[in-house]
């Protein structure tokens, strides 16, 4: 009788409204950002220079927003770099043989979520634990990339094919469309379909999931390959952004894409965060490289800089929910 | 009686002695005046259901529970343990069930493990020295064995044998030993049996839970039966029959009456199981539950009872058998059962039943998405009103259903758990230890709904360690021992005394 009038008496909290909160503050920190970023250079503001920092967002959050799934069942997917790059060379290599665009979209996806499921056979079947299974993954797909190129570099593609990735429409670039599009579809995936809320129970707590009736093996088999296909969707922009594939171009995504998942306030440890919180995660990181650069900070102190937001972001997260229990 | 010593003493002065032991934990009396006495190279049997008090008398005896109140007495001088430090100068060894040897290192170097003997050069370690001594150990427990074996490539009862000859190592003169028989095959338990021989022969003392009548009678030189904490009587082997004893295991004196209005004429056949067995340790069970009813899955502790309704849920895998449920067979992973209309509400509920960081709304509505949503499309507004409406109806006392779930009390968060499944529709609930760390108002709210759940038309197997709770509360009762069902109970058969007679080791 004692506690239930203490719990009674307590406050409602829940963490719908610490997400709330956790949101609340992340698009505070933007606007910090943005306004100390608006004062010290005026080119900030600029259009050209928002759209910039939106575009190169983009980027990063396609990675990371299915990244954001697996980490939501508190696993990892440390493949996704490697992967984005394997996933672009076969891409370009499809369009300048057949001169397919379409049919070197097509393979890059299904490259991605090929590699995505095999992962989550590693995961689910042989319980590998995914920071292993998909770290093994990253050296098999580095691999191949680099013994598949050769040390070539594939470049040149069709001018259709590069509008996605460079191309405007009513003046804005079409990746913030994409960006857009995935934002929606992620947040509707994860909020609004039985299949997010499921992940969500996985990843809170995996063995009362698989009691309470939900087929957590083949749901973590459709996180891992949603990851995998977003790479792949990450790969196309790339290859047509840059015009050009070269073994080595996905070595420098994955961390940014942890460190944007991580700054957005998705818990490691699985059941706690959203995809918004990703493209703000995504946002944030890219608003101080951008704001750097046009201070002219070196960017060898890139690094150390995302770091340090990783870090106090994570903290002060687990301060709140702490102080929530 | 509780502090007298006790006048069947084989001679003067015990080797060990407690005094009034008490020792409380949050909301139960574990242990209760308990008076006990070890005399040496004596088997000291120690009986009880459980929950009786054996585990934690033990723990107190070696020094990882220290007492509130009592005292001990070594060779007739007051001593304290107060921590296994002290338990260990007083030559007390623990034989656990799960045993703490180092699965990777070898016989000898688990023997010495922490004195090892050092090499002339300093911070290495004689082998040779170590591989001799531990020989000439094992030699005198009669156990033949190269030492330089690994140990994870040993069974059970070879484990066992390095544990006590590492005791024996460390000049441990009382050994305690917690069910030393319940993995070992027969021949296994004759060895056993001589070597313990041996070591009363050489005054080491035994105390030795076990629940097997047949060893208390074989080997015991004097009882000591723990009911609830209490110690109930001290007694010789000679002079008590088994009957006798299990009286005195059981004998209740609280008496409690829980909510349940008894049908004659149960329903169809819900779930049927034929001869099943499973890996987990069970086989050939066979059992049967009606619409309508309540029944019973007793037995000891490790006698199968979870593997049971694991193996039914599909939670884990079966080797063969056949389970039909509702006219159609099953097998599956537990996502299979639940569609099926199959509910288990698991033992350890907060590690297996919630997730405890989650709302009680999303706790109450995990198993019926599918149901609640067809098309695969979730709206979060009328889950919330799915889960006022659970709430409401099983008095889940929640400030709201966003409440956190973990921060509940255990009787609400069981009520959460049975809520659950009663949004998936389903039409048979297994019940684990349904009432484990619940009070006894939460218990009849909790019986009053399975009640009327099968009163509905749905049937549960309730497996429960309280034999009252089974009593009262079920139709019949299936008794399991060793992986198999012992005995089936019908509703006038259904005594504590019946359930714990089947459920006893008698061969």
């Amino acid at each position: 009788m004692t506690d239930i009038t203490k719990e009674a008496l307590s406050p409602p909290r829940s963490f719908l409204s610490q997400d709330a909160i956790q949101l609340f503050y992340r698009l505070l920190a933007v606007l910090l950002i943005c306004a100390v970023l608006a004062v010290l250079n005026e080119s900030f503001l600029s259009l050209g220079n928002i759209l910039n920092v939106l575009r190169q967002a983009s980027l990063t959050f396609f990675i990371a927003s299915g990244l954001t799934l697996v980490v939501l069942t508190a696993g990892l997917d440390l493949s996704v770099g490697a992967n984005v790059a394997l996933s672009a060379c076969i891409a370009g290599t499809v369009i300048h043989t057949t001169g397919s665009a379409t049919l070197g979209i097509l393979t890059g996806l299904a490259c991605g979520g090929i590699v995505g499921l095999l992962n989550g056979i590693m995961v689910t079947a042989l319980r590998i634990p995914s920071f292993i299974a998909t770290y093994g993954m990253l050296w098999v797909l580095n691999g191949l990339t680099y013994w598949y190129m050769a040390g070539e570099t594939l470049h040149g593609f069709p001018a259709g094919f590069r509008q996605i990735g460079s191309g405007y429409l009513f003046g804005l670039p079409i990746p913030v469309y994409l960006l857009l599009v995935f934002l929606g579809i992620g947040t509707l995936f994860a909020q609004r379909t039985i299949w997010g809320q499921e992940i969500y129970a996985i990843g809170a707590n995996p063995v009362a999931a698989r009691l309470s009736g939900i087929p957590v093996t083949r749901r973590l088999l459709l996180v891992y390959a949603v990851s995998g296909t977003m790479a792949g969707l990450a790969s196309i922009i790339f290859l047509s952004r840059l015009n050009s594939a070269e073994a080595d171009i996905g070595e420098s995504l994955t961390l940014p894409a942890i460190a944007a998942v991580l700054i957005g306030g998705t818990s490691l440890f699985g059941g706690v965060g959203t995809v918004f919180g990703t493209f703000i995660g995504a946002l944030i990181l890219t608003l101080v490289l951008n704001g750097m650069n046009l201070l002219s900070v070196s960017a060898n102190w890139q690094p150390l800089v995302t770091g340090i937001i990783v870090i106090l972001a994570v903290w002060l997260d687990m301060k709140t929910r702490r102080r929530a229990q | 009686m509780s502090t007298a010593v006790p006048d069947i003493a084989p001679s003067p002065v015990p080797l060990l002695q407690l005094r009034g032991i008490s020792k409380t934990f949050p909301g139960v009396k574990a242990l209760d005046d308990v008076s006990f006495a070890l005399y040496p190279g004596e088997v000291h049997m120690l009986l009880g259901e459980n929950g009786a008090g054996k585990s934690s008398l033990m723990k107190v005896l070696c020094g990882a529970y220290s007492a509130d109140a009592g005292e001990f007495f070594y060779k007739g001088d007051k001593v304290t343990i107060a921590s296994t430090a002290d338990a260990q100068k007083l030559g007390i060894a623990v034989i656990f069930q799960e045993f703490s040897l180092v699965p990777y290192l070898d016989i000898a170097q688990n023997i010495f493990l922490g004195r090892e003997p050092k090499g002339r050069i300093p911070g290495t370690i004689d082998r040779r020295r170590i591989l001799a001594d531990a020989k000439r150990l094992l030699d005198t427990i009669g156990f033949d064995i190269d030492p330089s074996i690994i140990v994870n490539t040993l069974g059970v009862a070879q484990q066992q044998m390095v544990e006590i000859a590492k005791a024996i190592s460390q000049n441990a003169r009382i050994l305690v030993m917690d069910e030393p028989t319940a993995a070992l095959s027969d021949r296994e338990t004759e060895l056993l049996f001589a070597l313990i021989a041996r070591l009363k022969a050489d005054g080491v003392s035994i105390v030795y839970i076990s629940h097997r009548m047949a060893e208390v009678f074989a080997l015991g030189d004097r009882i000591t039966v723990l009911r609830d904490g209490r110690r109930i009587d001290g007694v010789r082997p000679a002079d008590v029959t088994p009957d006798q004893l299990v009286r005195m295991m059981v004998g209740r004196t609280v008496d409690m009456t829980y909510p349940r209005n008894f049908t004659d004429k149960p329903g169809e056949v819900l779930l049927q199981v034929k001869g099943l067995t499973a890996p987990s340790g069970i086989s050939d069970i066979n059992i049967e539950v009606r619409r309508g009813e309540i029944v019973g899955l007793c037995g000891l502790v490790g006698s199968g009872r979870t593997e049971v309704a694991r193996a039914i849920f599909g939670a884990d895998p079966v080797a063969s058998g056949e389970i039909v449920f509702d006219g159609k067979p099953i097998s599956g992973e537990p996502d299979m059962a639940a569609r099926r209309g199959i509910a288990l509400i698991p033992e350890s509920r907060k590690s297996e039943g919630l997730a405890l960081l989650r709302s009680v709304g999303d706790n109450l509505i995990v198993s019926a998405l599918r149901k609640l949503f067809p098309s695969g499309l979730f709206d979060p507004r009328s889950g919330q009103r799915t889960a006022d409406g659970l709430i409401r109806q099983l008095r889940i006392a929640t400030p709201s259903a966003r409440h956190t779930v973990g921060l509940l009390s255990g009787g609400n968060q069981q009520k959460v758990v049975i809520g659950k499944w009663l949004a998936a529709g389903a039409k048979l609930f297994i019940f684990d230890e349904p009432t484990r760390g619940i009070d006894v108002g939460a218990k009849s709210e909790i019986f009053a709904l399975i009640d009327r759940l099968v009163a509905e038309g749905a049937a549960a197997l309730m497996i429960s360690s309280e034999q009252v709770e089974i009593c009262h509360v079920c139709d019949r009762a299936y008794v399991m021992r060793e992986g198999r069902v012992a005995g089936h109970l019908t509703r006038s058969e259904l005594t504590e005394e019946n359930i714990v007679r089947l459920g006893m080791h008698h061969a």
